[in-house]
């Protein structure tokens, strides 16, 4: 009788790796992994209060919509929803997108719309459509963390421009573009994340808007506008997207049902202007002919009960007591020398702490607390973050994160008297009188810590 | 043979512990075993009361798994187990006791001096920071006692470096050791069953070397094997390796971290239970030396087995 074949693969030995290593793109050279990713693995334990996700929590939708509207697919389209679907995507789930953006203000041309395997697919289509190895491509400083790999295995070089409380600094990208102008380059794309940015959790004001946009028409530049939760809005007044202002001539507009309906569907979209969605196009015939059409169906079926604004009406509601109860205890648990933005939406808290203390250390110990959180460096290309972190709140309850932040607060106390300790530092002087200027220092905006902490 | 393969655990480097195991279990069925694959968690006593195995392979590393903790466990039980014993764990897995040992057994390893984090808090350490430099010079390297990987590993090249780099050593261990930085090339040599096998070399790839992370990453650092090293130089880096060995009281298998300088090596610390994953270097070692992985994983049981260790 013939041997089975194995289980797992053959081990690999050390002669294999070489010839695999000798066939590697050039790309997976900037394709880092890192010592980081040993950690995060570890918070994939049960009992670990993870705030380092960004999950939307959906356990609010209701099983029984879910049920009904897969039983009616299977019993109405089933040889349908089964089949291959056309790559820009069904005419009935733009119709939902033109309605989804149309919330917020916006009139797309829907054959400007392509349908995509989430918003994270549109930011790889549009970088295989764009840019070339060494090409500049300019983005927030912190960035979406996973907008990175993306920037990086198109072998971009990503440049940061900072934010502060109003989002982006326009005078710090015009800084920019004047120097790439004397070097001879000009930038593929502006990414942003304008609205409840992720990870910082800031918004970018009207006028910046504005000055985005002209800067945009003027200089005949690309801004691709990412804007996944636009409508996850708790306090204030809506801005105008960046689509809006502009009428889509050189705002790419990114958009995704992952966090106002589920990211398990897998489905986002891009709007673009027709020359750009041509190669957009082809791009995702190579990559996976079409999104997944049953998804695509459950979305028609969902979007036609009417009741989706409803239901981000309740995720709002629920997010805002989340935020809430974070910053509240944020307030409570963090030492005075910690600052945190205080979001108006979303799902994301940045908190930076003293200089001194790098949080991805930090994280090994709060591991050992049961708590994690998102290295802040993760949102920067190069090195810089390093003393802050992204805090999700959307992914739990009000008492999860309440004791997450309390466990993290009290390894931070830890750091910060630790390095009283070190340098004779006084609580008074936050400013180390023997360290040398960090160049790291973040900038954004914060409301100090009133409780008691270190 | 009924063998129990010990993986996981809540150490930082659970990722490469369960590749680790993994593999192990895969050469172990080809090898005709019966594999009992055993996540390290609250019931894995009664696991292994309950699957009675012949042997463990211990396939864990770092905390709670390399320190001693799970072969105590396997010594109450009567099991028989990979690798070395509780007291060589616990002087692995401890750099600065390491240190000590190798020290006083005429080991060469480079100059450090260590802290506690209460001696900080506690005792005003601090001012005791002073004398560094003039007993060590910058640039110095800050590294937690205990951890595997380059987790926390910090380099300091001046003074305004050191608080920084001690409190983020200080979030792996309450331990911490301030090491002379020795530059030289960088020398891994595994000892299986108390014979050296050839000597691996790390050379990293991107022009700054004192980027611990990339010596991890396949593609930012290369490993030759066998190292390419004159007669003289194998010998002394072997001399050394098998000191490490001995002193630190390793059976089964190890692996020793040195560095060769001008004035021959020093050894930075030795594995006690070296990652056995498809990158990992004591698998290379041993293809070098003609050893397929299996031979290797046969190999390390037959020493478990063996009279002197049972």
């Amino acid at each position: 009788m013939p041997e089975p074949p194995h289980r797992r693969r053959a081990h690999v030995s050390s002669s294999d790796l070489e010839r695999y290593a000798g066939l590697f793109a050039e790309r997976t050279r900037v394709m880092r992994s890192s010592a980081m990713r040993d950690l995060m693995a570890v918070t994939a334990r049960p009992e670990v209060i993870s705030l380092a996700g960004g999950l939307p929590d959906t356990s609010t939708f209701p099983p029984q919509t879910f049920a009904a509207q897969m039983t009616r697919i299977a019993q109405e389209s089933a040889a349908e929803a089964l089949q291959y679907g056309p790559t820009e995507g069904f005419r009935e789930t733009v119709d939902c997108i033109v309605e989804v953006m149309g919330a917020e203000g916006m009139l797309p041309d829907p054959d400007d719309v392509i349908v995509t395997t989430g918003g994270q697919q549109a930011i790889d289509l549009l970088c295989k459509a764009l840019v070339d190895p060494g090409d500049a491509v300019i983005c927030e400083a912190p960035t979406y963390p996973g907008a990175i790999p993306v920037f990086c295995s198109y072998q971009a070089d990503t440049i940061q421009i900072e934010c502060d409380s109003e989002g982006m600094r326009i005078d710090e990208l015009e800084d920019t573009l004047e120097r790439l102008e004397i070097e001879g380059r000009r930038p593929k794309f502006i990414y942003s994340v304008p609205t409840f940015q992720n990870p910082a959790g800031v918004t970018m004001s009207l006028e910046r808007r504005r000055r985005l946009v002209e800067l945009a028409r003027s200089r005949e530049l690309l801004v691709v506008e990412d804007n996944p939760y636009g409508l996850l809005r708790f306090d204030g007044e809506a801005l105008p997207p960046l689509y809006q202002l502009d009428g889509g001539d050189f705002v790419i507009y990114i958009g995704t049902f992952s966090k106002i309906l589920s990211p398990g569907i897998r489905l986002g979209w891009a709007v673009t202007p027709p020359p750009v969605m041509e190669k957009v196009v082809l791009g995702k015939q190579a990559a996976d002919l079409c999104t997944s059409t049953l998804t695509q169906y459950f979305v028609r079926e969902y979007f036609g009960a009417g009741s989706w604004r409803k239901y981000i009406e309740s995720l709002c509601e629920l997010y805002r007591s989340r935020r809430d109860a974070m910053v509240e205890a944020l307030g409570d648990h963090f030492p005075a020398q910690a600052s945190w933005t205080e979001p108006d939406g979303g799902l994301f808290i940045w908190a930076t702490l003293p200089p001194y203390i790098d949080t991805s250390d930090l994280l090994a110990k709060a591991l050992r607390e049961d708590v994690a959180f998102v290295p802040g460096q993760a949102a920067y290309v190069d090195g810089r973050g390093r003393n802050s972190m992204r805090l999700n709140f959307s992914a739990g309850g009000e008492d999860e994160i309440r004791e997450g932040i309390r466990r993290i607060g009290k390894v931070v106390a830890e750091q910060v008297e630790l390095y009283r300790a070190l340098t004779g530092e006084q609580p008074a002087a936050p400013a180390a009188p023997r360290r040398k200027p960090a160049e790291d220092e973040n900038v954004l905006p914060f409301r100090k810590a009133s409780g008691s902490g270190a | 043979m009924k063998v129990a393969v010990l993986k996981g655990g809540r150490s930082l480097e659970r990722g490469v512990s369960l590749r680790s195991g993994a593999r192990v279990e895969d050469a172990l069925e080809r090898l005709g075993h019966e594999v009992l694959a055993l996540e390290a968690g609250g019931d894995l006593v009664k696991r292994l009361i309950d699957g009675a195995p012949d042997v463990a392979f211990v396939a864990m590393h770092g905390p709670g798994g390399e320190d001693g903790t799970a072969q105590e466990l396997l010594e109450i039980l009567g099991i028989p187990f990979t690798g070395p014993g509780v007291a060589a764990c616990g002087r692995c897995i401890d750099k600065v006791l390491a240190k000590h040992e190798l020290r006083a057994a005429g080991v060469p390893t480079p100059d450090w001096f260590a802290f506690n984090e209460t001696a900080f808090r506690e005792l005003g350490a601090a001012d005791a920071l002073g004398g560094l430099e003039e007993r060590l010079g910058f640039p110095l390297v800050i590294k937690p006692s205990r951890g595997g990987s380059a987790l926390g590993i910090k380099f300091a090249e001046n003074w305004f470096d050191v608080p920084e780099a001690l409190v983020s050593a200080f979030s792996y261990d309450e331990r911490v050791l301030l090491e002379r930085f020795v530059d030289g090339r960088e020398l891994a040599v595994s000892v299986v069953g108390g014979e050296a096998l050839p000597v691996v070399e790390a050379i990293p790839q991107a022009g700054d070397s004192y980027d611990f992370e990339a010596r991890y990453e396949i593609g930012r650092t290369s490993f030759v094997c066998p190292a390419e090293l004159d007669e003289g130089e194998v010998s002394a880096v072997v001399a050394a390796a098998l000191g490490a060995y001995e002193a630190l009281g390793c059976s089964g298998f190890s692996r020793v971290d040195l560095i060769l300088a001008g004035d021959g090596p020093q050894v930075l610390e030795v594995n006690a239970i070296p990652g056995l994953t498809d990158t990992s270097l004591l698998p290379q070692a041993a293809e070098a030396a003609g050893m397929s992985f299996e031979q290797l994983v046969e190999k390390i049981l037959e020493l478990a087995l063996a009279p002197a260790n049972a």
